[in-house]
């Protein structure tokens, strides 16, 4: 199988994406292509993960997921979707240690325990129950590329956040970043993320080599821009038009929108085949792409729904004054 | 005696294992091990009671919108206020379109596989494209890997697999019909997402979801949107789905004697007021052959087999959770829900026994019309076919509904009531996900989460034994079936799917604030 450059860009998901590439890494882009035709191997493991990242890909389109798995690559491991079951399945894990394989990507979805391995095992071998940061390590050192999927596996996410009495966390869920910090990794953020982000990332990574990555190690052609300067509702902002209640007309700002502090292009790629958008549908971002989420700080998600007047004082004197206008208006909780 | 284990159990939702003992070719003894631990409920105390709607939705991603729901009405009763109509049907409409994505997904894409012989594909000689695409795939795999270090792999992720005589479909006729399934239903199921977005905001995890209702106004273009995919999904779920799992059953009927179990709970499905009295599926508990009125009071969990060093056979709402990993006995992170000191299995066999039992015609109509397909009573079905047929009969009687929902929607309409934040407050909400009765339960003190607690459905069906040592429903139903090969033990694997296990849900708990004892629950 070959593809064209068009056919390319559309896998990394549209002109939005031929946008973000530069010139350079589009010349001679053909001849990378021929390289598809390999599947390569790809071992997706689950870590401290809710699946959502997994179910997010089976939503893939264009190309859809069951072209992704038969022409682009070769799924070897994966465990809500393949056949083999205890030992069959966990063997392959071991086979490829064993064999010491290096010809596969390595995706882990879900943030890593470390406070004791028992918080997540896959398998059990020579009875002892394999911790799933023992196979991170021993797979990670030799995979061709290691990608973090979801969140949870790029900053921690929701079994990484803090308690708030304490500041600690109650499995010492770690980011893949901080289990292999000998290796980049390549960060796909969100909660879930779009399955374009996921198979698009994978792709370039296959064909193209490592694509060009933003601060978190995010693939700058889908996070390289906020929600806020993509959002729908922007016209609002501009106008100074505020919605007071979940879904009303107006920029959501005021109830807890994250969109500036957000880097993902969901307002104009849409999720769930361009049907809807968290900011179109009248919700709001919840800054799930972002390492920080959900704690950022102390901040949490739906911050300005409840913020103090000690708090309101700390924000910007524009979001302030917008803040009190709406509490005058009768906003919620105001 | 011989022990025999099956870990990872593959094609659920998260990491479960299972631990079998095994005699003269029957299991005598089982033992079913959540392996995985997040602690979420520690998490969500101390912040904004709204962000327990999202944040409790990551419990899992197969099954995030009755995470969403139940957070919803849980905070609805906190808050003191009630869904509008609107908010209420558009509630329903998201949840339908997940249990379709949910169902399809369960039967095609997670069980099948223990059925359906997916190398019949290297005999295909049908024209359809995308079968001739698989199988030349399929051959190339075959042929490319044979002698490579990865030669394991060939063919992943459908084989390998477990292998033994008569353990799959041998009409290779139906093996490339339920294929063709297979791969359809990754498209329907999509499709069901699709709708689930429309008024949720996105799949999976719902952005949408807030107390009060939802966040998406049910404007005529996606009303009208709804119903087309729902036509769509509709036709595959009587004309594919139901077909493909009566074929399966006529296949290995021997499953209506396996994976028993008959002690029923169901939170009731789909409400139908805004009061959470009347539902589609009725509400009630089924043991000792009698059905009776739900009363949550009478709910424990125990952990003398789990890997928690806390007291046992609290309610979860006094419940303390201090984990210990290393807790002699141990072999879980599950709890052992109990409900009148009974263990009871919770999910769609439940729902449609409950609501069968309870006299509910239309579900009664679905499943006397399937069981005179195998001249077999009521109990036949309280089993592992049984567990597949009620998704379709939940998906069928879903879709009939969806129909009035969409008609008593007001289009353009607020989807939402709204509400303040109060100072105190205290609330619990009561779903059903596909897999079960979910509960979630919350304390507001000075305007943020004093405390949360889940019980969720896996927790019932895949905890471990409770105190006195009776087993769980899971490894319950696990006695007595039959093990013909110790190295590929399908047997054993056909039971533990027909549950459609989600362990990400099943441990999420976390140490319990004490003060939560005084917690009004009904």
């Amino acid at each position: 199988m070959s593809l064209s450059r068009r056919e390319f860009l559309k896998i990394m998901g549209g002109s939005a994406a031929a946008l973000a590439f530069p010139g350079v890494i589009l010349q001679g882009c053909k001849k990378a292509l021929e390289k598809a035709s390999e599947r390569t191997n790809v071992i997706w493991l689950q870590a401290q993960s809710c699946s959502g990242c997994s179910v997010s890909l089976l939503n893939k389109l264009h190309p859809d997921i069951a072209s992704v798995i038969t022409e682009h690559i070769s799924l070897n491991y994966h465990q809500t979707i393949m056949a083999g079951t205890g030992h069959v399945a966990v063997n392959v894990l071991e086979d490829a240690v064993k064999q010491n394989r290096k010809d596969f990507v390595l995706i882990v979805e879900g943030s890593i325990p470390t406070k004791d391995d028992l918080y997540c095992t896959v398998g059990e071998v020579g009875g002892h129950h394999v911790g799933v940061r023992e196979w991170v390590e021993k797979l990670g050192k030799n995979a061709l590329a290691v990608v973090a999927v979801g969140t949870c596996a790029t900053g921690g996410g929701i079994p990484g956040a803090k308690i708030r009495a304490t500041g600690d966390n109650p499995t010492g869920a770690k980011a893949l970043e901080e289990i292999l910090p000998g290796r980049t990794v390549i960060n796909v953020g969100g909660c879930p993320p779009h399955p374009d982000w996921i198979v698009g990332t994978l792709l370039h990574v296959l064909l193209k080599g490592v694509p060009a990555l933003d601060e978190q190690n995010r693939p700058l052609m889908y996070y390289g821009k906020t929600v806020h300067e993509q959002c729908e509702r922007l016209k609002y902002y501009k106008e100074g038009i505020f919605a007071k209640h979940w879904g009303d007309e107006g920029c959501l700002y005021n109830l807890g929108c994250l969109g500036m502090d957000t880097g993902c292009d969901i307002p104009t790629r849409k999720f769930n085949d361009g049907i809807n958008s968290c900011t179109g549908s009248g919700a709001g971002c919840i800054g799930c792409t972002e390492n920080v989420f959900p704690d950022y700080g102390t901040r949490g998600i739906f911050k300005h729904l409840n913020a103090s007047n000690t708090e309101i004082k700390s924000l910007h004197p524009e979001t302030q004054d917008a803040i009190m206008k709406l509490r005058n208006g009768g906003v919620i909780n105001g | 005696m011989a022990k025999v284990l099956l870990d990872p159990i593959t094609r659920i939702e998260g990491h479960l294992s299972i631990e079998l003992d095994v005699q003269n070719g029957k299991v005598v003894d089982a033992k079913c091990k959540g392996d995985m631990f997040r602690g979420f409920e520690k998490i969500l105390v101390g912040r904004n009671p709204v962000d327990a709607n999202q944040i409790t939705q990551r419990i899992c991603g197969v099954c995030p919108i009755s995470h969403g729901l139940a957070s919803s009405k849980c905070l609805d009763d906190a808050f003191g206020i009630k869904p509008n109509k609107n908010g209420r049907i558009l509630r329903n409409l998201v949840l339908t379109a997940n249990y379709l994505q949910s169902h399809i997904l369960h039967f095609y894409h997670l069980a099948a596989l223990d059925f359906v012989d997916i190398t019949a594909l290297l005999s295909y000689k049908g024209r359809d494209p995308k079968l001739n695409n698989l199988k030349d795939w399929a051959k190339d795999e075959l042929e490319k890997k044979k002698n490579r270090a990865d030669a394991i792999t060939a063919v992943a992720p459908f084989l390998p697999r477990y292998e033994g005589k008569d353990f799959y479909i041998k009409d290779h006729d139906l093996n490339i019909d339920a294929i063709a399934g297979y791969v359809k239903a990754l498209d329907i199921r999509m499709k069901a997402h699709k709708m689930v977005a429309l008024f949720g905001g996105r799949a999976p995890h719902a952005i949408g979801l807030v107390p009060g209702g939802v966040t998406q106004v049910p404007t005529r273009d996606k009303i009208r949107e709804y119903r087309k995919l729902l036509k769509e999904v509709e036709e595959f779920v009587n004309d594919v789905y139901a077909k493909h799992v009566i074929a399966v059953a006529k296949g290995f009927p021997e499953y209506f004697k396996l994976g028993k179990y008959s002690n029923f709970l169901s939170y009731g499905l789909i409400d139908k007021d805004e009061e959470h009295k009347d539902f589609m599926f009725e509400r009630g508990a089924f043991y000792n052959n009698k059905v009776s009125a739900l009363n949550t009071r009478l709910i424990r969990e125990q952990v003398k087999y789990a890997r928690y060093q806390s007291a046992s056979n609290l309610h979860p709402l006094e419940g303390q959770t201090d984990p210990n990993p290393q807790k002699g006995g141990a072999y879980t992170w599950l709890k052992a829900p109990r409900y009148n000191e009974q263990p009871m299995e919770v999910g769609p066999l439940a729902r449609v026994a409950v609501a069968y039992l309870s006299g509910n015609e239309a579900v009664k109509k679905e499943l006397d019309a399937i069981l005179a397909i195998f001249n077999a009573e009521v109990p036949a079905a309280f089993s592992v076919l049984g567990r597949h047929a009620s998704r379709v009969i939940e998906a069928k009687l879903l879709c009939q509904e969806a129909y009035n929902m969409l008609d008593e929607l007001e289009p353009n309409g607020q989807p939402r009531s709204t509400y303040q934040i109060p100072e105190t407050g205290e609330g619990e909400g009561l779903a059903e996900a596909p897999r079960g009765a979910l509960g979630h339960w919350i304390v507001v003190k000075n305007r943020v989460i004093a405390n949360y607690q889940a019980v969720v459905p896996t927790t019932w069906y895949c905890g471990p034994r409770d105190d006195r040592g009776i087993r769980g429903p899971v490894e319950d139903a696990l006695i007595g079936t039959p093990i013909a090969d110790n190295n590929n033990p399908i047997e054993a694997a056909r039971v533990v799917r027909s549950f459609d296990p989600c362990i990400a849900c099943a441990v999420h708990v976390m140490e319990g604030d004490r003060e939560i004892s005084k917690f009004r629950v009904c």
